[in-house]
C-alpha cells in the first residue's frame, strides 16, 4: 500500500486537472446524448421595451423538426424564474423589457432547426421608450428596489467642519462573466412526470425549485445535478435557471429529453452581468489626509429586473469603506432599474464597485494633498483598538491590513520604485509609467444570514474507500479537491480513497448556492462534521477490538491505531458493517455569530474579513493610451491554507480577472439598448500577453483566521478580484505623470486606452494655458 | 474530380462523402464523431477552445481553429485533437503532464484548447516567454490569470522535433463535394480555380476561412458554392523576385511573415498581432485585401507600402494598385469570377523608412480602432516621399493623399506635422462604434503622425512600450 500523503495544506493538483488536459472531463454538452434528444431555442426580443400586440407563431410550429413550442401562456405552473423577487419571466407576458428577452422557446431536432424555426415568427410590438442609463432611471426614479440608507456618525455636520473638503464622481462599467462554458441545461423526463435535469449551475437547489415551480411539480419529483461548469463567476448563480427551467418546459410537453445551450452571442445578450455603477462622494478631511466625513451616493445598475440586486447593492454599501475606517459616514445607494439586461451576481457582488469608489476618493485626496497615495491610505487603515467600527457598526476584529501591506510595501520595493517611477516619468516624454498600492478588506458570508448553511453526506464502503455529497458545486475553483481534503484528513486517508461525486439535489437538499467565497467554510464545515460522525462510531468498534477507549483510537495513515494495535481503515469499515454501525451520514453547519438588520443596516453580517494588497506598475503610450502591466506583486491573507496551489490560483486569476473589469472589458451598448460587444471578438478580457513576467504573488505566510472555520482557512474566491483594482490606481498615476505629476482629470472605469488618452489629452491641454499664458 | 474528403483522424483514416461542405471541424467532431475533447467556446475563432493541430503531408503541425475551419481543409491532412495526445498507456503527453504539475486548469473548459496550442508550440524552436504569448495570445482562459500556464509551457516547450505522421492519405485529383444545393470545389491549381470561377461566379473564395467561417457560424448564412483554396498550391508561394515581394493570395499570415519582417519590421510586428496564431496560421493577406474591411489590419501597411494586387479572371489578368482597389465600404474593383491572384510588395528603396501601428483595446488578437502605417524619405530635412495608409478612419482603407501633399517637400519638423494634423481631420471620417469614438480615433490618428516623426526626426525619442 501507498504510504499516504499528507493532504491538508499540500499543493495539490485539481483532482480533474488529468482529465481537463486530456479531454476525458464531461461538462454538459459532451454527455451521451439521449435517444430522441431535442435541441432547446430561445426568441430573443429585438427592442429593449414594447408592448407585443400579437405574436403569430404558426410558421414557426409548422417548420418540418420542430416538436414544440411554448410561450408564456403555456407554463403550467409560474412563468417566472426571479430567486429572490418575482420580475424575470420564463417568457414575455406581453411586456418586453429589454433587447435579448425571451419571447417564446422552440424545441426542435436540431439546434441550427430551432433557431431557424424561431426566425419565422411573425410579432407586432408597439415600441415604448426605453429607459437606458443611470441618469435616465435617476431622472424617472426608476429604481427595481428600494433605496437603501446606511449610516454611522452625523456625516453631514462632519463634512461642514472639515476643514477640506471634495466632492466628486466616478462611473464604474459592468463586466461580463466570460465563463469559457455557456449557459447549458439538459433536461430528461422520467416516470411520474419527474424530471432529472442536468444544469451549469451554481445554485441546483434553486434549479431545482423553480423548474418545480415552473412545471407545477413538487420539489420532490425534480432533481438538479451538476458535476462541474466551465466556468461560473456568479453567472450562473441565479441566471443557470432560465436555461434550465425552459428546457424542462420544453422536455415535459414533449414527454423528449431537451438540451438547451446558449451560444456565445446569446449567452451574452440575454444574460447579466456585473452591475455598472455611478458613485458620487463628497469627503471632508484633515491636512494628514484622514478622512473625517463622507457621503456617498451609489446608483447601482440593476437592469430591468431586481434578481440580486438587493443584496448587490447592499454589498457595495458593505464594501464602500474597504480598508478604511469611515468616523462619520452616510451612504445612498439607489437599485435602478433600465431597460437592459438585468445584472447579476459576479464575483465580489457588488464589493467592487464599492471599493472602488473609496479608493478613488483616498486617491484624489492625497492627490489634492499631493501626497503619496500609500501615505494617506495606511493613515485611513482602520485601527486593532478604537477606529475599528465599520459603517454597518460590526467591529472589525481580525485586522491585518497594516502588517500585510507592510510586508508588501518592503517585499516589492515600493519606495526605491516610486522614486524610479519619477526618474523615469522625468526622462520620457512619450512613456509614462504610473505606480499603486491599494489594499482589500473583504467580508465573508452571505449577508442574507439565513443563507450560511450548508449540508453534507459521506458515505463509507466496506473497502474503505469513501464517497463524498455535499452542497456546493465545482467551477474550476478546486471546492471538490479542498472538500476532499478534508474529509481524508479526518479520516487519516489517501486522497485516493476519497471519491467526488456531482453534486445532487437528492442526495443534499435545501442548499445555498456557491456564492459568496463561501465554498469551502461552508461545505468543508459539512463534511468534517459528518465524517467526525463516522469517525466516531468507528472509533467506537475499534476501541471495542483494541479494548482501549475510543479516545485513545486514532485515524492516521490509513491505518486506524490505539494501545499499540492497529488495522487498515478498511477493515475498521468491514468490522463495523458486520457491528450493524451505520457507516453512512449527513452533517451539517450554519455560520455562528453573525446578524444582521436590514432595515436600519447595522449588525454583524460577516463572520470574519479577508485582508490583500496588490502593487501595479503601468506603462503608457501618451500618444495612443496604449498601456501594459509591468509589473505586480501581491500579497493575499487565505489564513491557513488548505491548499496553496488552490489558493495562489484563485488569487492570480481573480487579480487578472479584477483588472480585466477595469481596464478591456467594455460593455457597449448603442442608442437602442442592444449590447454591441456580444463576443470575444468586441469584448475584450485580458489574453496571456497582458500579464507581466513580474507577476509576484505570496500568501500572507502569517495568516491564520481569528474564527473557527475549517482548519482556520480563510475564504479566498472572490476578495483577489479587487487587487485589479491598483492597476486602475496605477494608471491614474500615470496619468498624473503627463501633468504635474498629481492632477487626474474625472477618470471612469474601465480605462480602456481611449479613456486614458483622453485623460492625457486633458491633462495635456490643462498645462498647456499657463504655459501658452506665460508666453503672451 | 473526387466526392470525398480522406483525412487522417488521429491514427485513424477517415473518408467523408456527402457531407455538408460547410460544416465546421468542430461541428463534426461534436456530432457525427461525438468526440467531445474540443470545445466550442465563441464559435468565431476568438477564444481558442476549439484549438485543434492539423497536420501537413510535409509534417508542419499547426494549431488551428476548429469553430472556423469547414471540414474540406481536412482533405490530405491528418487532424489531431486533445484526445489523440496520451500515449498508448494512457500516459499524459509531456504538455500535458505539465499543464496538471504547473495548475494550468482550474475549470478546465479552455484547456484543451491551450494543450493542443501547447503541442503545436513544442514542434518550433525553443521559444522565449515573448513566442510563448504570441503562441497562446488565442487561447483565452478566464480562471488562471494565465501564469501557470506560461510556466508549463516554458517548462515544456523546450525545442522539439515535430513528430512525423506516417504518410498521410495523399488522394490524387482536386475535391469536388456536393451535398444537396450546395458545391464545393478545392481545386489544386490556379488555373483550375480560375475556370471554376468563370463557372460559378456566384461562388464564395474560401482561403482561410477566419472571415468566412463567421458568415456561417454567426450570420447563419447559406453559401450555395464554395471554393477553396487550400490546396491551390501555386498560390501559396511567398518570394522576393525582381525588387518585390510576391505574396500568393493563398499564403497565410505565417506563411508571409518571415520574409515582410526581414524588410519591414514594423509590418512584421504588426501581423504578430493579428488575430492569434490559429488565425494566421489560416488567414491571408489575400483575404483580407479581398474582404475589403475598413479595419482590416494588413491594407493601410500594404497602402503605405505601394502594394499592387495582381486579379485574374479566367486567363485575363491585370495589375491594380491597392490604392484604387477599394471602392467604397467592403466595395472593390473586383468583377465577377475574377480573384486576387498574387500581392506585389515593392522592397524598400535606400533612405526609406517604414512604420506602422495598431491600435485596439487589448494589445492581442483584437480588432484594431485605428491602423497607420507610413513610409517616407527624408533628405536633408525635406520629405521628399511620403506615402499613408489609414485603417478604421472611413469606409475603406484609406490613403490620405491631402495628408501625403501637406507633408511632401516640406521640412521634417514639428510645424509641418502640426499642419498636417490639420488637414487630416477633413481628410477623414471615422465612425464611433462599441470599438472607439470617432474623437478617439481622430486624436489617434493625429497622435500616430506624430508618433512616426518622432521616431524618425533626429532625436531618438523613446515612444514605445517597453516589453513585459
Amino acid at each position: 500500500m501507498n504510504a499516504v500523503v499528507p493532504v491538508l495544506g499540500a499543493p495539490i493538483p485539481h483532482d480533474s486537472a488529468p482529465k481537463h488536459v486530456s479531454g476525458k472531463a464531461i461538462y454538459i454538452d459532451d454527455m451521451p446524448e439521449p435517444p430522441g434528444l431535442l435541441h432547446a431555442y430561445l426568441a430573443l426580443s429585438p427592442h429593449a421595451h414594447a408592448r407585443v400586440k400579437s405574436m403569430d407563431l404558426s410558421a414557426v410550429i409548422a417548420t418540418p423538426g420542430v416538436v414544440a413550442v411554448m410561450t408564456a401562456k403555456d407554463v403550467p405552473g409560474v412563468n417566472d424564474v426571479g430567486p429572490a423577487f418575482p420580475g424575470d419571466p420564463i417568457f414575455a407576458d406581453g411586456l418586453v423589457e429589454y433587447h435579448g428577452q425571451s419571447l417564446f422557446g422552440v424545441a426542435a431536432t436540431s439546434m441550427a432547426l430551432a433557431r431557424e424555426a424561431a426566425s419565422k415568427a411573425v410579432i407586432e410590438y408597439e415600441i415604448l421608450r426605453p429607459i437606458l442609463t443611470i441618469d435616465e432611471a435617476l431622472a424617472a426614479q426608476s429604481f427595481v428596489l428600494p433605496t437603501q440608507i446606511m449610516q454611522r456618525g452625523d456625516a453631514g455636520s462632519a463634512l461642514a467642519n472639515a476643514p477640506l473638503r471634495l466632492s466628486g464622481r466616478i462611473d464604474v462599467g459592468g463586466q461580463e462573466h466570460f465563463y469559457l462554458e455557456g449557459q447549458v441545461a439538459m433536461a430528461v423526463p422520467g416516470e411520474d412526470g419527474d424530471m432529472l435535469v442536468h444544469s451549469s449551475t451554481q445554485h441546483p437547489t434553486e434549479v431545482q425549485h423553480l423548474v418545480a415551480r415552473a412545471l407545477k411539480l413538487s420539489d420532490n419529483a425534480v432533481v438538479c445535478e451538476t458535476r462541474r461548469m466551465g466556468g461560473g463567476f456568479g453567472g450562473k448563480e441565479s441566471q443557470a435557471s432560465l436555461i434550465a427551467v425552459s428546457a424542462a418546459l420544453l422536455a415535459q410537453k414533449t414527454g423528449r429529453p431537451v438540451k438547451h445551450r446558449l451560444d456565445r452571442d446569446d449567452d451574452m445578450i440575454l444574460t447579466g452581468k456585473r452591475h455598472h455603477a455611478r458613485i458620487d462622494y463628497d469627503v471632508g478631511f484633515g491636512k494628514d489626509g484622514r478622512i473625517l466625513g463622507i457621503e456617498f451616493m451609489h446608483a447601482i445598475g440593476c437592469g430591468y429586473s431586481p434578481d440580486l440586486s438587493g443584496a448587490i447593492a447592499d454589498r457595495a454599501m458593505f464594501h464602500a469603506d474597504n480598508a478604511y475606517y469611515l468616523d462619520h459616514v452616510r451612504i445612498v445607494s439607489h437599485r435602478c432599474k433600465t431597460n437592459t439586461v438585468s445584472n447579476t451576481a459576479f464575483r465580489g457582488f457588488g464589493g467592487p464597485q464599492g471599493m472602488v469608489g473609496i479608493e478613488h476618493v483616498v486617491d484624489e485626496i492625497a492627490r489634492h494633498l499631493r501626497i503619496d497615495p500609500l501615505t494617506v491610505r495606511k493613515r485611513n487603515f482602520y485601527g486593532k483598538r478604537g477606529r475599528n467600527i465599520t459603517p454597518y457598526h460590526m467591529t472589525v476584529e481580525d485586522n491585518v491590513i497594516a502588517e500585510l501591506v507592510a510586508e508588501l510595501e518592503r517585499e516589492s520595493g515600493y519606495a526605491a520604485r516610486r522614486k524610479a517611477v519619477k526618474a523615469f516619468n522625468a526622462a520620457h516624454p512619450w512613456v509614462k509609467r504610473g505606480l499603486a498600492l491599494t489594499p482589500i478588506k473583504f467580508g465573508i458570508s452571505f449577508t442574507l444570514t439565513h443563507m450560511n448553511q450548508a449540508g453534507a453526506l459521506v458515505h463509507v464502503y466496506t473497502d474503505g474507500s469513501v464517497q463524498l455529497n455535499h452542497g456546493g458545486t465545482e467551477m474550476g475553483q478546486g471546492l471538490y479537491l479542498k472538500i476532499a481534503q478534508i474529509v481524508a484528513a479526518e479520516f487519516g486517508i489517501g486522497l485516493d480513497r476519497v471519491k467526488i461525486t456531482a453534486t445532487t439535489t437528492a442526495k443534499v437538499p435545501n442548499t445555498s448556492p456557491t456564492a459568496a467565497s463561501s465554498g469551502t467554510d461552508l461545505n468543508g464545515k459539512a463534511a468534517q462534521t459528518a465524517a467526525r460522525t463516522i469517525k466516531q462510531r468507528m472509533a467506537g468498534v475499534a476501541a471495542i477490538a483494541f479494548g482501549v477507549q475510543p479516545a485513545e483510537v486514532l485515524f492516521a495513515g490509513g491505518k486506524v491505531s490505539g494501545g499499540g494495535q492497529e488495522l487498515p481503515f478498511g477493515e475498521v469499515a468491514k468490522l463495523a458493517h458486520r457491528a450493524r454501525v451505520s457507516l453512512s451520514s449527513t452533517g451539517y453547519y450554519s455560520t455562528p455569530k453573525i446578524h444582521y438588520d436590514t432595515k436600519i443596516h447595522r449588525g454583524r453580517p460577516f463572520y470574519y474579513f479577508a485582508y490583500g494588497a496588490a502593487v501595479s506598475e503601468v506603462e503608457v503610450d501618451t500618444l495612443t493610451g496604449e498601456y501594459r502591466l509591468r509589473r505586480v506583486d501581491i500579497l493575499h491573507d487565505a489564513g491557513q491554507s488548505l491548499n496553496p496551489a488552490i489558493d495562489l490560483g484563485q488569487v492570480e486569476g481573480g487579480f487578472v480577472q479584477g483588472m480585466g473589469w477595469l481596464t478591456t472589458e467594455e460593455l457597449w451598448w448603442d442608442d437602442k439598448g442592444h449590447l454591441r460587444t456580444h463576443a470575444p471578438s468586441t469584448y475584450k478580457i485580458p489574453a496571456c500577453g497582458d500579464i507581466p513576467a513580474a507577476f509576484n504573488v505570496s500568501l500572507f505566510k502569517a495568516g491564520r483566521n481569528k474564527e473557527d472555520v475549517v482548519y482556520r482557512s480563510k475564504a479566498v474566491g472572490e476578495p483577489p478580484l479587487m487587487l485589479g483594482i491598483a492597476v486602475f490606481q496605477a494608471l491614474r498615476d500615470a496619468v498624473a505623470a503627463c501633468g504635474d505629476g498629481w492632477t487626474v482629470p474625472r477618470f471612469d472605469a474601465p480605462a480602456t486606452a481611449e479613456r486614458v488618452l483622453m485623460a492625457i489629452e486633458t491633462v495635456r491641454a490643462r498645462a498647456a494655458i499657463p504655459q501658452a499664458q506665460a508666453a503672451d | 474530380m473526387r466526392d470525398a474528403i480522406h483525412f487522417r483522424l488521429g491514427t485513424e483514416d477517415r473518408t467523408l462523402r456527402d457531407v455538408d461542405p460547410t460544416m465546421t471541424v468542430l461541428e463534426y467532431l461534436r456530432g457525427p464523431e461525438r468526440i467531445c475533447g474540443t470545445k466550442e467556446g465563441c464559435a468565431e475563432g476568438d477564444c481558442g477552445a476549439c484549438t485543434v493541430v492539423l497536420v501537413d503531408a510535409d509534417g508542419r503541425h499547426d494549431a488551428v481553429n476548429a469553430c472556423v475551419l469547414f471540414v474540406p481543409a481536412l482533405d490530405g491532412r491528418q487532424l489531431l485533437t486533445v484526445e489523440h495526445l496520451a500515449g498508448p498507456d494512457g500516459a499524459l503527453h509531456p504538455v500535458q503532464q505539465a499543464m496538471v504539475d504547473r495548475h494550468g486548469s482550474q475549470c478546465g473548459f479552455c484547456t484543451p484548447g491551450f494543450v493542443m496550442s501547447l503541442y503545436a508550440l513544442r514542434t518550433e524552436a525553443k521559444p522565449d516567454r515573448a513566442a510563448v504569448n504570441e503562441a497562446l495570445a488565442g487561447n483565452l482562459c478566464r480562471c488562471t490569470g494565465y501564469r501557470p500556464i506560461v510556466d508549463a509551457a516554458m517548462d515544456v516547450c523546450t525545442g522539439h522535433e515535430a513528430p512525423v505522421p506516417a504518410p498521410l492519405p495523399s488522394p490524387a485529383g482536386s475535391l469536388a463535394l456536393s451535398h444537396g444545393d450546395k458545391r464545393s470545389f478545392s481545386p489544386r491549381t490556379a488555373d483550375e480555380l480560375a475556370g471554376i470561377l468563370l463557372e460559378y461566379p456566384v461562388a464564395t473564395i474560401v482561403a482561410g476561412g477566419t472571415d468566412v467561417g463567421l458568415w456561417v457560424t454567426k450570420q447563419h448564412k447559406t453559401l450555395p458554392v464554395t471554393v477553396s483554396l487550400d490546396a491551390v498550391a501555386d498560390l501559396r508561394g511567398v518570394e522576393e523576385t525582381d525588387g518585390a515581394i510576391r505574396i500568393g493570395a493563398g499564403a497565410t499570415y505565417q506563411d508571409a511573415l518571415p520574409l515582410l519582417e526581414t524588410h519591414f519590421p514594423d509590418f512584421g510586428a504588426m501581423i504578430r498581432r493579428i488575430g492569434s496564431r490559429q488565425i494566421r496560421n489560416r488567414g491571408t493577406i489575400g483575404g483580407n485585401i479581398a474582404n475589403a474591411s475598413p479595419i482590416g489590419d494588413s491594407p493601410p501597411a500594404l497602402l503605405a507600402l505601394d502594394a499592387s494586387v495582381v486579379l485574374r479572371r479566367g486567363d485575363v489578368r491585370r495589375t491594380v494598385r491597392l490604392d484604387a482597389f477599394f471602392t467604397g465600404y467592403r466595395q472593390t474593383v473586383l468583377t465577377k469570377g475574377e480573384f486576387i491572384e498574387r500581392i506585389d510588395v515593392p522592397l524598400p528603396a535606400a533612405r526609406e523608412v517604414f512604420r506602422c501601428y495598431k491600435v485596439s483595446k487589448r494589445f492581442d488578437q483584437d480588432i484594431s480602432a485605428v491602423c497607420a502605417a507610413f513610409r517616407l524619405r527624408v533628405e536633408g530635412g525635406i520629405v521628399r516621399d511620403i506615402r499613408i495608409g489609414y485603417g478604421g478612419m472611413a469606409a475603406t482603407p484609406l490613403r490620405p493623399r491631402a495628408v501625403e501633399d501637406a507633408l511632401t517637400s516640406r521640412p521634417w519638423n514639428e510645424a509641418t506635422i502640426r499642419m498636417a494634423q490639420a488637414v487630416m481631420d477633413s481628410a477623414m471620417s471615422p465612425l464611433s462604434d462599441m470599438r472607439a469614438s470617432a474623437l478617439y480615433r481622430r486624436t489617434v490618428a493625429r497622435n500616430l503622425l506624430l508618433k512616426c516623426f518622432l521616431e524618425t526626426s533626429e532625436e531618438a525619442a523613446v515612444t514605445r512600450l517597453a516589453p513585459v
